[in-house]
């Protein structure tokens, strides 16, 4: 099977899928970061669109639910003046036992051209870009464990615009990396963009066996890990899993793992707090930390939006240069 | 010119001139107040000097019109863009657009087009430093540099912008 990296990049370097972070050169994700810089500025128009994308189609295909990452795609596809279609798949074919592939058949037939797919199975959009049409492209929205790039990316627009550059910064990652496909996303995007340390901090059994090879540093004291940092990226935990072996209590989780104001000071002081969303208040961070001066969650919400406008521009703008609507 | 450059001692001159025609156009529309926005790249390099010579108020404000061509269908996403900077609200504002070169008129119609995404003008005045033929869409400048005849196949660019320098280029 061919990899990821393969088949998100032509053979000119363009984007053509973004399936993943990982294995991405730095100066495409610094493309994605500088048009995504350029589609901020739409929204300071009294008309919050541009005409890019009029008359392509684009479908949301959710088989996991995520209200917040599917409005964010859909705002983006609309601010870029392309229609959306938004099918929850558990709500739809796939309980009546239409396939994947026989799904994404009938979109086409509809003249679809992108997909932007949500699946719980690792690898399900690398399955669909492997398997689409030529002429469309696929954004993975989140697939599995594996990867959630949309987020990564917006995190590192988050971090660039309040930083500057990557290269003298130390950011940790807090939380439960094992089940994260964010914390994998963001790890891989920090270490491409050059950044100079990278933290992880969680419990045992929330770590990943294999995780220092991802080129990060472990800390299992979040005291510690949060030494002097200049941004602190926070994972959100699964209230499911608080009830499974893998921690005692939620109680417990915080009063080891949480982010509180008191532990905020061992930071650099203009040090940014992040969180993917949606936030467990008191398990994984202090009401006070996440509505605070530091907290940067809500502009993360906004970066989103852009750098998604971004991407679809980027992956859509390389099929038709390649003459595939001509 | 073919062939040639024509550097800065020959593109002062025409910078003055236009400074001269373009007081004339502010002055002659009192009710709305001008607003300069010079279009990237080059045009944002001649709108500097046009800005920095007629003491407008506002701060000048640049376009990237790439989000609204025309030929993103033909030609994909250009890398190289930079965002749109708009220092003030453009309803009711005379709108002074400024460009180096006019050729084929359709960055024109996307400026525009974008422009009036940002709100409702009382009127936009064409500013460009080279006028050249290849019309595609009827579309005309109000203040211009140099009317410039090319021969078939041939393209006159503008680098800066310390020097400014047009030069003729043939195409391949």
């Amino acid at each position: 099977m061919i990899g990821p990296h393969e088949v998100q990049v032509d053979a000119q370097g363009r984007l053509r899928h973004f399936l993943t972070t990982e294995g991405l050169s730095r100066a495409l994700l610094t493309e994605i970061l500088d048009t995504a810089d350029s589609f901020m500025s739409v929204v300071d128009q009294s008309v919050k669109k541009v005409p890019l994308l009029r008359g392509r189609t684009i479908v949301n295909l959710f088989y996991e639910p995520s209200t917040r990452t599917r409005t964010t795609f859909e705002l983006a596809a609309k601010r870029l003046s392309a229609d959306v279609l938004n099918i929850a798949v558990s709500t739809s074919s796939a309980t009546k036992g239409e396939t994947l592939l026989d799904t994404v058949r009938n979109l086409e037939a509809m003249h679809s051209d992108m997909f932007i797919v949500r699946h719980n199975q690792s690898g399900a959009a690398h399955f669909i870009a492997q398997h689409a049409a030529p002429h469309v492209a696929v954004i993975n929205a989140g697939d599995g464990r594996h990867a959630h790039p949309t987020q990564a990316m917006l995190d590192m627009l988050t971090i660039r615009r309040h930083k500057g550059s990557f290269q003298e910064l130390s950011v940790v990652i807090v939380g439960d990396i094992l089940h994260s496909r964010v914390a994998r996303s963001q790890i891989h995007a920090l270490n491409t963009l050059g950044v100079g340390e990278v933290r992880v901090v969680a419990p045992k059994t929330l770590l990943p066996a294999e995780v220092e090879s991802l080129g990060v540093k472990v800390y299992h004291d979040l005291d510690a890990g949060l030494d002097n940092v200049d941004v602190v990226m926070m994972l959100r935990l699964q209230r499911e899993r608080m009830r499974g072996t893998l921690l005692p209590s939620a109680h417990e989780y915080f009063q080891l793992f949480g982010l509180s104001a008191r532990r905020l000071e061992r930071t650099k002081p203009d040090a940014i707090v992040m969180h993917p969303g949606p936030i467990n208040r008191g398990i994984e961070i202090e009401s006070e930390v996440a509505d605070g001066p530091r907290s940067v969650i809500l502009q993360q919400v906004t970066h989103g939006i852009a750098v998604r406008m971004a991407v679809i521009s980027m992956t859509m703008g390389s099929r038709v240069a390649e003459g595939a609507d001509a | 010119m073919q062939g040639r450059s024509m550097g800065s001692s020959e593109i002062e001159p025409l910078i003055a001139q236009m400074i001269e025609q373009l007081r004339e156009r502010i002055a002659a529309r009192p009710k709305a107040a001008p607003l300069m926005i010079g279009i990237h790249t080059g045009g944002v390099w001649i709108a500097k000097r046009l800005h920095q010579e007629l003491g407008l108020s506002d701060p000048l404000g640049s376009l990237d019109i790439t989000f609204y061509r025309d030929d993103f269908t033909r030609v994909g996403l250009n890398p190289q863009v930079k965002p749109s900077q708009l220092p003030a609200a453009v309803d009711g504002r005379h709108i002074i657009l400024v460009d180096d070169v006019l050729h084929t008129g359709r960055t024109i119609r996307a400026a525009m087009n974008e422009l009036f995404d940002y709100g409702r003008p009382a009127a936009v005045s064409l500013v460009c430093l080279v006028d050249r033929p290849g019309r595609e869409l009827p579309i005309q400048p109000d203040v211009v540099g140099q009317h410039m005849e090319l021969q078939p196949g041939e393209h006159v660019k503008l680098s800066g912008p310390e020097p400014l320098v047009l030069t003729v280029q043939k195409t391949a």
